[in-house]
């Protein structure tokens, strides 16, 4: 009971990270009708973002300090970082250690930007042209932002530790009654699941319960029409554009003390995330998050030895098998629509 | 000739003369002069285009004739290493038994795969199609580690047991004895030009698999794709089952790859499973897309211009950067260097994407429209292909003279 729960627990995080990119390409393909390869890319640039702050916060220079003696009793040259010089030991040094969740702070932006001139400059132009165009555009998009990156930040992993006060693990089995020891779940991994399911609140109620977010409903529903009506939807559409991107630029940020990024992680996780999307219908937002979280945790109830025993290699291939059979059982995906991206 | 009609004798016949002088065509400059590094007329590189030439062939017939994108390709090409492999592990070294292996297994596989992912179409199939080709590659490292030799990759070793060969035989794949690294040097007027049994043995495959692909695109079955690229709807709406036929599409553009999978082996006998990642299937729809996709010629000519540049742009580093642009004055020398050797050397995948956007946004068509319309412009009139779709080339008022756009 507590290896299965453990395992449940175990999935939310990827299964987050699924969801929150599942969710923006689905608001892309929903609004403007365009499927976007180059997702993933976003979600690699996000945690980049994280990166980089983290990197600028951790600048230094050098100090004589005169209080501290090498063993020559020449004075030691200690390295400072700018932060710690500028707010104090206390402030700087708290600083530092949240330049993850304050990375939101300039990620948000930053996405929602890249976001802009992504749609501006070149998905706008292809609104009219065949999916596979602009798959293979955006495909081409992802290979450059890529790359960019690793010219900026080298082929290696980097790591980008959460703060001190989440390292930890926190013994979650006690909190729901079993024995202490048995569910040991990492503190960040909850603080990620946490953040995705405010994130995605908030993106349903922005849809649901504003004025904006009505219009953008109607205009997915039937574009023509609301643009009849006065409206101008290109813009709305555009800046819903900025919000995925956005979304996904954070689920980037949040999941860099998960795993270290690496230039190459969108790529790793778009392929997925195309496959949560399918599963849960193609341009349904709820259907994309409840998808994501279930291959989530599929996956990692596949990955239990116990499982892997009956069935060798489960693990590597149980979205892929979903998928497949879930497309050949119900075409739609799981909460697909009607007339959405039917043949 | 060899049921062609006259405009396609000639064309196929341009297209043998053009692959058996490819060691001169790829070698324009003499040996240790300063341009010798453009010269791509190596084995090596001559045999991967021949190669990668009958990979994006096959995937023509069916991105381009039938108008499915299949994101999974390359897991056809790597299962074709495999087995080509396999046989040289188990039987002989002779190249011929492989490649029979190699086609039949791609062929067995893509239809088991085609047979479900064809159930659906547009996006949903890139997405089966890239589902099921990242869970092979997920397998090959993983539990199918006894056959594909994990991440090591299968290789050939003396203690196979190579049951015609014997021990002792050939170390290397060969052509009934002779070896395909074979090459013989010519060199006149300070050029160097190679010629090499593993590059003709890959040419002339490819002339073959390129003359099949003419008749296929020639004939009633032919047709028929590019019926269903058109309006697939309308196809089974005239009576016509299009189950069988893009099935028959996929399975044979999955031979084409395994075909390729397999001389990938014969000419270097190392199979991993690298060769099946997607961003590998990726490669071969850039080839065929910057080619001119539904082309004939324009594939091959994809792959060329891709592995050529690859190679060349990989070459080229700051050093060399530097004696080019030796002239500039200092101060301008050095950022352009930089700037130059961002997209060369391991810079190439930036100049790649780039380029592959390029194609895309500018000339959907690829090359081979790209020449058409020069060509189109030297005979001051507009480009002679295009004219049958209405949707995308909306046809001028017929009053109008048509002479007057062609001004911008």
């Amino acid at each position: 009971m507590d290896a299965i729960f453990l395992q449940i627990l175990n999935g939310l995080d990827k299964g987050s990270a699924y969801a929150l990119i599942a969710l923006g390409l689905t608001l892309i393909f929903g609004t403007l009708g365009v499927v976007n390869f180059a997702h993933g890319a976003l979600f690699m640039l996000g945690a980049f973002c994280a990166v980089t702050l983290q990197k600028l916060f951790s600048l230094s220079y050098t100090v004589i300090d005169e209080t501290q003696k090498d063993f020559l009793g020449n004075p030691l040259k200690v390295e400072v970082s700018y932060l710690e010089g500028w707010f104090g030991k206390d402030l700087g040094g708290a600083l530092a250690d949240w330049s993850v969740p304050l990375s939101i702070l300039i990620a948000i932006p930053i996405m929602v930007v890249i976001g802009f001139i992504m749609e501006r400059g070149l998905i706008r132009h292809f609104y009219k042209r065949p999916h596979a165009d602009q798959i293979l555009v955006t495909f081409g998009l992802a290979i450059v932002l890529q790359e960019i990156v690793k010219y900026f930040f080298g082929a290696n992993p980097i790591q980008t530790p959460a703060p001190q006060a989440f390292r930890g693990a926190l013994d979650f089995g006690v909190l729901v009654g079993f024995e202490p020891g048995a569910v040991i779940y990492p503190f960040w991994r909850l603080v990620y699941f946490l953040f995705a399911a405010v994130l995605i609140g908030a993106v349903f109620a922005f849809l649901r319960f504003t004025t904006f977010g009505m219009v953008v409903r109607a205009g997915m529903a039937d574009r023509e029409t609301v643009g009849l009506l006065g409206i101008n939807i290109d813009k709305r559409f555009t800046i819903m554009f900025g919000i995925a991107a956005a979304v996904a630029g954070l689920a980037g940020v949040m999941y860099t003390p998960i795993l270290s990024p690496h230039y190459h992680m969108g790529m790793d996780f778009l392929v997925i995330s195309f496959v949560v999307v399918v599963v849960g219908g193609m341009g349904s937002l709820p259907g994309a998050v409840a998808a994501g979280f279930l291959l989530g945790i599929l996956q990692s109830f596949a990955s239990m030895n116990e499982v892997k025993a009956v069935i060798p290699g489960i693990d590597q291939v149980i979205i892929y098998l979903v998928a497949i059979v879930i497309l050949l059982v119900r075409p739609r995906g799981l909460m697909g629509k009607a007339g959405v991206m039917e043949e | 000739m060899l049921g062609l009609n006259k405009r396609d004798t000639r064309f196929l016949i341009i297209v043998i003369l053009l692959t058996l002088f490819t060691p001169f065509l790829l070698q324009p400059f003499p040996e240790g002069s300063a341009m010798a590094q453009f010269n791509g007329g190596y084995p090596d590189l001559m045999a991967k285009i021949a190669i990668f030439g009958i990979f994006a062939m096959g995937f023509n017939i069916l991105f381009g004739l039938t108008g499915y994108l299949s994101f999974g390709h390359a897991a056809f090409l790597g299962v074709g290493s495999y087995a080509a492999v396999w046989m040289f592990k188990l039987l002989t070294l002779n190249v011929f038994p492989a490649l029979i292996l190699a086609v039949l297994v791609a062929g067995l596989f893509s239809a088991i795969i085609g047979y479900i992912s064809l159930r659906r179409s547009g996006i949903y199939f890139s997405i089966l199609t890239l589902a099921m080709a990242e869970m092979s590659y997920r397998l090959a490292y993983s539990v199918l580690t006894p056959i594909t030799n994990g991440e090591t990759g299968l290789q050939v070793r003396d203690t196979d047991p190579r049951i015609l060969d014997g021990a002792g035989a050939a170390q290397y794949p060969n052509l009934f004895g002779l070896e395909l690294s074979t090459s013989w040097d010519w060199r006149v007027l300070g050029h160097v030009f190679t010629f090499n049994v593993g590059f003709y043995f890959c040419a002339v495959i490819a002339i073959v698999m390129f003359y099949v692909s003419l008749r296929i695109a020639r004939s009633p079955f032919g047709l028929v794709l590019k019926a269903i690229k058109s309006n697939q709807t309308r196809v089974n709406y005239t009576g016509m089952n299009s189950r069988p036929y893009t099935l028959a599409a996929f399975v044979i553009s999955g031979m084409y790859a395994g075909l390729a999978g397999g001389l990938l082996a014969v000419m270097d006998p190392l199979a991993g499973a690298e060769r099946m990642v997607w961003t590998a299937s990726g490669e071969v729809v850039i080839m065929t897309i910057l080619g001119g996709a539904g082309t004939l010629l324009g594939p091959v000519l994809g792959a060329g211009a891709i592995k050529y540049l690859e190679n060349i742009f990989s070459k080229i580093n700051e050093q060399v950067l530097h004696d080019w642009f030796s002239f500039l004055p200092d101060w301008l020398a050095d950022p352009v260097v930089w700037l130059a050797s961002r997209f060369t050397g391991e810079g190439w995948a930036l100049t790649l994407g780039l380029m592959f956007m390029a194609v895309v946004i500018f000339l959907p068509g690829g090359l081979v429209e790209g020449g058409q319309k020069i060509a189109g412009w030297f005979r001051r009139k507009p480009p002679a292909d295009g004219g049958d779709d209405p949707e995308h080339h909306p046809k001028p008022a017929p009053h109008v003279p048509h002479m007057a756009n062609t001004g911008d």
